[in-house]
């Protein structure tokens, strides 16, 4: 198993780089990292959607939460993978395919997230933001969610979590992934099939655990500044 | 582009690969379903035990199997672990339906980690003195559990689980990278025959669908039907 990871690390951590295209487990983080940011401002978008007031735009983004939640990524990767050259009239590469597709898989998840969030915020905060006169978008961007989204960080670190293991759906539409570079390796090396895929599992395993060890890290600590803050709260205001 | 063609899914060739895949996938969710179910309930007794080592067991159980993309996980049972079997065994699987036959070990260790922590969760919420009164009658661990807090926590835990069968029946099209025939290889192979490819993906996204509403709305009428009880 040594002399494997001995020959095959770069391969395996970058792909062909820098003689060819980015590949590897760089491209695995790369993708889901850019996916997650890309992916936040448009769940915004869709979680306000999911709570507006007005129906014309509530019903048509609900429908297509309960679509995308339906059905499995690899149908809307293979929906981006077939039509998105029709739309747009060019050859679109695997790696702009599975950025498409997973902007909007995880654009539905967080929405659904930030929809939760918006609806735990009392509805005494939208009153009082109405009665000292604010708009309804005033209030979103002030009082709501200020107050919503701060408790995101967390679920945030484990939407990374899943969408990096996400990225290995990659593997299907032949993008040069993690799950690809081993596959490779695995064709190439033949007869060492076991110990292959117990690495790449062990990759993904040593990454995705300790990225979800430090969500639980932050959430103990915004845990523990709730609790500070509630311990000043009731010296100021005693309780009724 | 040529129009929609309704009559591709209804009739043919094409209709029957396809419904075909469509059966292979319920199967596959059906018997991953029906295995993973019990070893769950084991995961999750293990993750609850009075002694650490079986807790530490349950736990690397859970974090190995949920920190791996299934992906790799089918790439590993399917690829990977026919090479540590004895030859015989070997010679009589690949005589068999291996494909289907990794699909399910993958699926069932995949999705019973995430069952383990629905169960488990179950179980905690019931108080704790429901397992002490039943320990101070005499009851063994087990049989606390057994007669107890098991009963109590299914009514908790069953939309939970429900809502893991969809991720389940979800979970299925993955199957299509070690070449189990199921919907989504089906629709493919009906893609690269007939490059009809709108029409393909349309069956397989609304079958995907349909049945993703229906385990939707058992889990909503089962809430209805049995709402957990305050204990």
């Amino acid at each position: 198993m040594l002399e494997l990871i001995d020959t095959y690390w770069l391969y395996f951590l970058v792909g062909q780089y820098p003689n060819g295209p980015l590949g590897g487990l760089a491209l695995s983080v790369l993708l889901a990292a850019l996916a997650l940011v890309l992916a936040m401002p448009f769940g915004l978008v869709l979680g306000l959607a999911r709570v507006s007031p007005w129906r014309s735009v509530r019903w048509p983004v609900t429908a297509l939460v309960f679509v995308v939640r339906g059905v499995p990524l690899l149908m809307v990767v293979f929906w981006a993978y077939f039509f998105l050259p029709s739309i747009t009239g060019r050859k679109t590469d695997q790696f702009t395919t599975m950025l498409m597709a997973l902007v909007l898989f995880d654009g539905v998840y967080l929405a659904e997230i930030i929809r939760a969030g918006i609806q735990a915020i009392p509805k005494g905060q939208s009153d009082s933001a109405k009665s000292l006169g604010l708009s309804y978008v005033q209030s979103m961007r002030w009082v709501i969610l200020p107050q919503a989204l701060r408790h995101m960080l967390p679920s945030l670190v484990n939407q990374f979590v899943a969408t990096i293991k996400e990225t290995s759906l990659g593997y299907i539409i032949g993008l040069t992934e993690v799950s690809f570079i081993a596959a490779q390796i695995n064709t190439q090396v033949f007869t060492r099939a076991t110990e292959v895929y117990l690495l790449l599992g062990l990759t993904y395993f040593v990454l995705c655990f300790g990225l979800s060890r430090l969500a639980f890290a932050f959430e103990a600590r915004t845990q523990d500044r709730q609790a500070a803050s509630r311990n000043t709260s009731t010296s100021v205001i005693p309780p009724a | 582009m040529p129009s929609f063609d309704l009559n591709l899914l209804l009739h043919g060739q094409y209709h029957d690969w396809l419904v075909s895949g469509l059966w292979l996938s319920l199967a596959l969710t059906g018997m991953t379903l029906a295995l993973a179910l019990p070893l769950s309930v084991g995961v999750a007794l293990l993750r609850l035990s009075p002694w650490a080592v079986l807790r530490a067991l349950g736990a690397a159980y859970v974090e190995g199997i949920r920190n791996v993309p299934l992906l790799a996980h089918l790439l590993f049972w399917y690829f990977g672990a026919p090479e540590l079997l004895p030859e015989p065994v070997k010679q009589w699987l690949y005589a068999g339906n291996i494909e289907v036959a990794s699909a399910v070990v993958a699926l069932t260790l995949y999705i019973a980690a995430y069952m383990a922590e629905d169960i488990r969760s179950g179980i905690r919420a019931i108080p704790q003195g429901q397992f002490d009164a039943g320990r101070a009658l005499g009851f063994s661990f087990m049989a606390t559990m057994r007669w107890v807090v098991l009963p109590q926590a299914f009514r908790v835990t069953v939309p939970p689980l429900i809502s893991q069968t969809l991720n389940l029946w979800k979970d299925t099209s993955v199957a299509t990278v070690i070449g189990v025939a199921e919907m989504m290889y089906q629709a493919a192979k009906v893609e690269s025959a007939s490059f009809r490819s709108a029409e393909a993906f349309a069956f397989a996204t609304s079958a995907y669908l349909v049945v993703s509403l229906l385990i939707t709305g058992a889990a909503a009428w089962v809430q209805r039907r049995h709402p957990v009880r305050a204990a």
